[in-house]
This record gives structure tokens, sequence and C-alpha cells, in this order.
């Protein structure tokens, strides 16, 4: 009961939603980079949100099943094709043994996400089953899927289930290749000089080639602080927005480290954050300010839906 | 105090790195851990901060008269931190000992050269005083230790080396710490050790924990 990764893709790995309590030890939590997408896939399914799912950027991974298994895939759109037939996101399919799914071309996003019925086995490590690639634990040999990978299915992945087993469009996130990302504000931002506020709330940034799975390295307008800004290293988290002393920006993700010392200008709305995930080199983004508790009116607003959602899928299962 | 996001919660000490300021962070954070409040995640002290991660869903849950989970959080930090001050305990740290070959550190001779000493004065400057852990960051177990001797402090390095061997020994500023890993980095390499300090399978996984002392011992000496 597994799958095979028969072609290795571009930096493909296990993850699920992170894992949690290790900040104070230099451990971050992280996890997938789009956790919309890997929540909607495993609800869909009728598994935990927190199941391991196979993240996978373009060229993504040529994966065979080498049992029957019902999955679904989320994230990006890379034109999946299953035995040469497409197949959509956002719904539940059927692959029998040996069947294969590719991914023929990067049509929007970045990232896209491979869920199976059950969700993934994979290394667990303070648990989580994502891989973290600093410590080499987790997922696959805490590593990049490489080809030949077996990853077997935690559970029963085959079973009955309904073709009309769609996620709705309401709940799927607006991916962009120039996204308007709402921020809370970070504790330097009123140091910006007037320009550089204006700049950072009115201009959009280029997502530069120096972006991965640690953080987005942005070029835009430099912005500058009033003044000297020494700051002692404190913790930090995605989505969090830090200025480079270049006047650039870095916006951190999913690995990011968990301390910094450079000015945080804002924190990415976490239920924003997909959006930026699905960002790639040559994309542009803009950032739109609002308050902490809008950013918390909007993450409940996201929980209610997916409970919601979770409600419907368990009864259909 | 300020949000860092909608789900953490920062409150500042004060802005400089001193013992005081980071045994109160250690205290708060552990007070955090100890009696969770409900929805809390997990905290993180640094030098002279402590920051609470919270469930946003799970505070509000709690607190269903509250229109943001944020400033319930604010508050609760602030009541537990008043209520800490007059009982901080000054439990006697744990000390741990770390061997260092100072024939493997890159930038010593240099560094000795700039401060207007002798390497070995230089070493025996280092090795005088015990350091305290202030705060973990920037990899899985690296310590940030200090404070070193105001006349051995040192400036990063200008262009950060893309590999620093795993067990190297820096300083930058006042500052001093062990690569747990191989990695870039930009402090000056004055020494290496064998120790592991990221050891995953164990309890903790790492060698240190805020709040420990270290000491480091001349393998040549």
């Amino acid at each position: 009961m597994s799958i095979r990764i028969e072609k290795a893709g571009l930096a493909a790995s296990v993850q699920d939603l992170g894992r949690v309590g290790h900040r104070s030890l230099g451990i971050g939590p992280g996890g997938v980079m789009d956790r919309a997408a890997a929540e909607l896939i495993n609800i869909l399914l009728g598994n935990e949100r927190d199941a391991a799912v196979v993240e996978m950027h373009f060229p993504a991974c040529d994966v065979v099943f080498e049992n029957d298994a019902l999955f679904a895939i989320g994230g990006a759109d890379f034109g999946a094709e299953l035995d040469g037939e497409k197949v959509g996101r956002w719904r539940v399919l059927r692959a029998t043994a040996d069947s294969k799914l590719c991914f023929e071309e990067r049509v929007k996003g970045a990232r896209v996400y491979l869920s199976v019925r059950g969700g993934l086995d994979a290394d667990e490590w303070l648990g989580s089953r994502s891989t973290n690639f600093a410590a080499e634990l987790g997922g696959v040999s805490g590593r990049f899927l490489r080809d030949r990978d077996v990853i077997k299915f935690a559970g029963e992945a085959d079973g009955e289930f309904r073709k009309s087993m769609v996620i709705s469009r309401s709940l799927l996130p607006i991916y962009s290749s120039f996204p308007t990302v709402r921020i809370t504000s970070g504790s330097e931002m009123d140091r910006l000089t007037s320009d550089g506020r204006a700049a950072f709330l009115e201009t959009p940034f280029d997502l530069t080639n120096d972006s991965n799975r640690l953080g987005f390295r942005l070029k835009g307008e430099p912005l500058s602080i009033d003044g000297e800004v020494e700051i002692l290293s404190s913790a930090v988290a995605a989505g969090t927005i830090q200025l480079l002393p270049d006047g650039q920006l870095v916006v951190l993700m999913a690995d990011h480290q968990t301390t910094g010392g450079y000015p945080r200008l804002g924190h990415v709305a976490s239920v924003d954050l997909p959006l930026m995930a699905q960002l790639a080199p040559g994309d542009k983004v803009g950032f739109h300010l609002i308050s902490v508790e809008q950013a918390e009116d909007l993450a409940m607003e996201r929980e209610l839906e997916l409970n919601k959602l979770e409600a419907a899928c368990k009864f259909a299962w | 105090m300020f949000s860092l996001g909608e789900n953490a919660v920062t409150v500042e000490l004060g802005d400089a790195i001193s013992e005081d300021l980071n045994r109160r962070a250690i205290a708060l954070s552990h007070d955090l851990a100890e009696r969770p409040f409900a929805g809390f995640v997990e905290a993180v002290p640094s030098y002279a901060s402590v920051t609470a991660f919270f469930d946003v869903a799970a505070v509000r849950r709690a607190n269903p008269w509250t229109s943001s989970a944020c400033e319930v959080v604010r508050a609760e930090m602030e009541s537990r931190l008043a209520a800490l001050e007059p009982c901080v305990v000054s439990e006697e740290p744990r000390t741990v000992e770390v061997l260092v070959d100072f024939s493997e550190g890159p930038d010593l001779e240099m560094a000795a050269a700039s401060c207007g000493i002798s390497v070995p004065e230089f070493i025996e400057i280092f090795t005088a005083r015990p350091y305290r852990v202030f705060m973990i960051g920037f990899q899985p177990g690296f310590a940030y230790m200090g404070q070193i001797n105001e006349c051995i402090s040192l400036p990063r390095l200008a262009t950060p080396r893309l590999r620093v061997p795993k067990g190297s020994v820096g300083i930058a500023g006042r500052q001093t710490g062990i690569y747990p890993f191989d990695s870039p980095g930009g402090w000056q390499l004055i020494g290496r050790t064998d120790v592991e300090l990221f050891r995953p399978l164990e309890d903790p996984p790492t060698l240190f924990k805020p709040g420990d002392m270290c000491r480091f011992v001349d393998v040549g000496g």
C-alpha cells in the first residue's frame, strides 16, 4: 500500500502541518508552505487535517500508485494527468494499481499537494512527519524525494466514494501571480521614513530567485528607517516581513529560523499566507495593512468554514 | 508589548543583553509552559523578551466576550509578569563543560592580534568565565551565549563564510556560540569542539536550553 516516486521533481518533500512546541530549542514548526491546500484536500478525503502529504514544485514528480487508492490534489495547477487523462484539483480521484500521475505544465501557482485517503506514512520526529532539512529528520529520511522512493499509506487508501465530492469554489484560495496580501503591522513599521511607509504599502514587490522554503527575498523600492535601529534577536514567525540592511524585504516562510534581529515591518495574515506560498520567482505581491482584530476575524471565519466542510465531508464518507 | 501577527504576542522586558532581564524572560516562559492559558501553543524566550504563540480560535472560544484574542493574551502576559517579579527563583543553573580545540580556529590568530594580545592570552581570557545561554535560535540547538570580556569582543565578518564546519566556536560582538551543523555563518571562528549540540533522538533534543551555563575548557591547556 504505497506510492512510488518514479521520477523525482524539483525539491519535493513530505510535509504535514508542522511540529509545535520546540521553537525555544531552535526547532521551527516547518510543515507545508500552503496550509490551506493541504488542509482542504485532507478534509475532503476524510483525513485528519494534519495528515502527511507530498509537496511538489515544478517540475513535479511522476508518481506511480502501487495499489488502488483514492487521492486528491490541491494548490498549484500543474496540469495534472492520471495515465494521460487530465484530472482536476480539489476533488476525490481514484487511482488503480500501476496508474501514473504526472504534472505537464505550470499553469498557475508554485506548489502542488498530493494526499491519499488515510494519509501518508513517513518518518515521524517530535510529533510531526514534516521533513526538517536542517536536522535531516522527518518525512523521507529528512530530505527531498528521490527517484524510486516509496511512501507507504498510513491507512486504508481505497474505498467507496461519491464522484461528486468536490470542494466548493467559495472555499478555495484565490491564487494569483500578483496578489494583494493582507498584513498586520510589525513592531518597527512606524520607524519607516514616510516615503518608506508609502513604498511598503503602496508599491509592488517582485519575488526574486533567492526564494525558497526558508523565506522569500523581495525586490522593490529600497526602504529606509529613521535613525539607527538596534534590535536584540527575538522570536519571528512564518509571514514575518523583515527589512534587510540593503533596504529590501524578506518574508519568512515555513522553514524560517526561530529568531531574528532585523526590523519587523509586518506580518502576513495567516489566511493570506497560502497566497504568498503560491508565488514563484518573477511574480509580484502588494501589501494591504489591516488591524490585528481584522486578521483574527478572518482566521476565525476561515476556521468556521473548514469546520463546516469537515462535518459535511465526514458525513459524506 | 507587540503582536507578531495575529497568533503571537511578544512582551519586551528591556532592550539590553543582561542576565537579570534574561532570567525574567526565561521565568515567564516557564510559567506560561507550566500553567498554559486556554489556547496557548508555545513560548519562546529571547535575550530580553518572551513571545507566546497561541491558537486564535481556542483563545476566543475560552473568552467568548472578547473581540481580540491578542488583547486577552496581552493582559494575561502582563498579569503574569507582574506576579512573577517578586518571586523569581534564583535556581542554581546547570553548567555544561565544552572541550575546545583552539588549534582549529581559523580566525584566532588575527583576532588575538587585533586585540593586541597573544593567542594564549586570548584563550585564557575566553575560558576564564562561564557563559550564560541567553537563548536558542538560528538553527536547532544554536545557543547564543555571553557575555565575553569586552577586550576580546570581535565584529562579525564583513563577508560571511559559505560553510562553517560543525562544532566551530564563534564570537560576534560580546556573544559566543557553537555551530551545531555545517552551515553558512558570519561569526569569527576561534576553535572547534566535538560535542554534539543537536541530539535529535534524546529528550530534550539539544545540549543546551535557555538559562544553562557553559564553561569552555582548552583541550591543549
